[in-house]
């Protein structure tokens, strides 16, 4: 088997990626699909751990589903506000959505 | 429990001794060769998805990093995942994906890539991986050795019970059905054309 630490090491390079996708890209799109990096992430921090700690207790497994789930629904969610937020202002640059700048 | 973090202790010593080295390069097996594919799948498909000119390619890169983390499941003796991950992720996500960027006309007036923070954002995200790597991965994990993983698995089977069974996850599972159901719906109603205005 492929130690531990490894499996932990490639995830938070693709969380670290995800991050700066998220931080640095103009585009809201862009930043969607960094968050679904990160969200990836964290799944196989999951599996990783349940794998090689308790390989018997399905709680690891679940909770990976789960987080599958959640991150369809913020996915569709997500790409539905910025299709909205298309037809509005005819942009979808993060930094021309400031509506709720004060 | 202390006999086995005993163990952990002495591997975690054998570990900063650079066994731990060893023991990566000298078994070059079809496994650790799998892994290293996947590896370079996941990561170079998240640097596709970082650097990219045009979103459709973006697109294309996330689908190609979610299928390495699809292979990485594999390799973590979850194929059920790995199942769910190429349908939902690949299937679904990618084609929505590829969709919002057709939708909003992503790919065009792409001059300016980045935001004007890039740079510090880079440090950031640069310090994070170091710290992450440096003071919790190596030190607290790297001495996991592989035989500590039980060769026993829980299958496809287990999860299925488990995620119907009264006394574990029927509940979250419902929960689940429930949250799909109301983000489906905030969809449409989110993304539907007013005709009053």
């Amino acid at each position: 088997m492929v130690p531990l630490w490894m499996y932990l090491a490639v995830a938070a390079a693709l969380f670290c990626l995800g991050t700066y996708t998220v931080l640095s890209r103009k585009n809201a799109v862009a930043v969607l699909m960094g968050v679904e990096l990160m969200l990836n992430a964290v799944n196989l921090n999951l599996v990783a751990f349940w794998r090689f700690q308790s390989p018997l207790n399905m709680a690891g497994q679940a909770f990976t589903a789960f987080v599958l789930v959640v991150a369809a629904a913020e996915a569709a969610v997500g790409l539905a506000i910025i299709i909205s937020m298309y037809r509005s202002r005819r942009s979808v640059t993060v930094d021309d959505v400031d509506m709720l700048r004060w | 429990m202390g006999a086995r973090f005993a163990g952990q202790d002495a591997a975690n010593r054998a570990f900063l001794r650079g066994d731990g080295w060893v023991m990566v390069v000298g078994g070059l097996t079809p496994q650790a060769i799998a892994f290293g594919f996947f590896t370079i799948l996941t990561l170079g498909g998240a640097c596709g998805v970082v650097l990219n000119k045009n979103l459709v390619r973006g697109a294309v890169w996330l689908i190609v990093s979610l299928f390495g983390i699809a292979g990485m499941f594999v390799l973590l003796s979850a194929p059920f995942l790995a199942a769910v991950q190429v349908m939902v992720y690949i299937g679904a996500i990618g084609i929505l994906f590829t969709f919002a960027v057709m939708l909003t006309r992503s790919m065009t007036n792409l001059r300016q890539r980045f935001t004007a923070q890039w740079w510090s954002a880079l440090i950031v995200v640069g310090m994070l991986f170091v710290f992450l790597m440096v003071s919790v991965i190596v030190p607290v994990w790297g001495g996991v050795a592989p035989e500590l993983a039980g060769e026993v698995v829980a299958t496809t089977t287990d999860l299925g019970a488990a995620l119907v069974d009264g006394n574990q996850f029927v509940l979250p599972f419902e929960v689940a059905s429930l949250l799909l159901t109301a983000a489906m719906i905030g969809a449409i109603v989110i993304a539907r054309q007013h005709e009053e205005e």
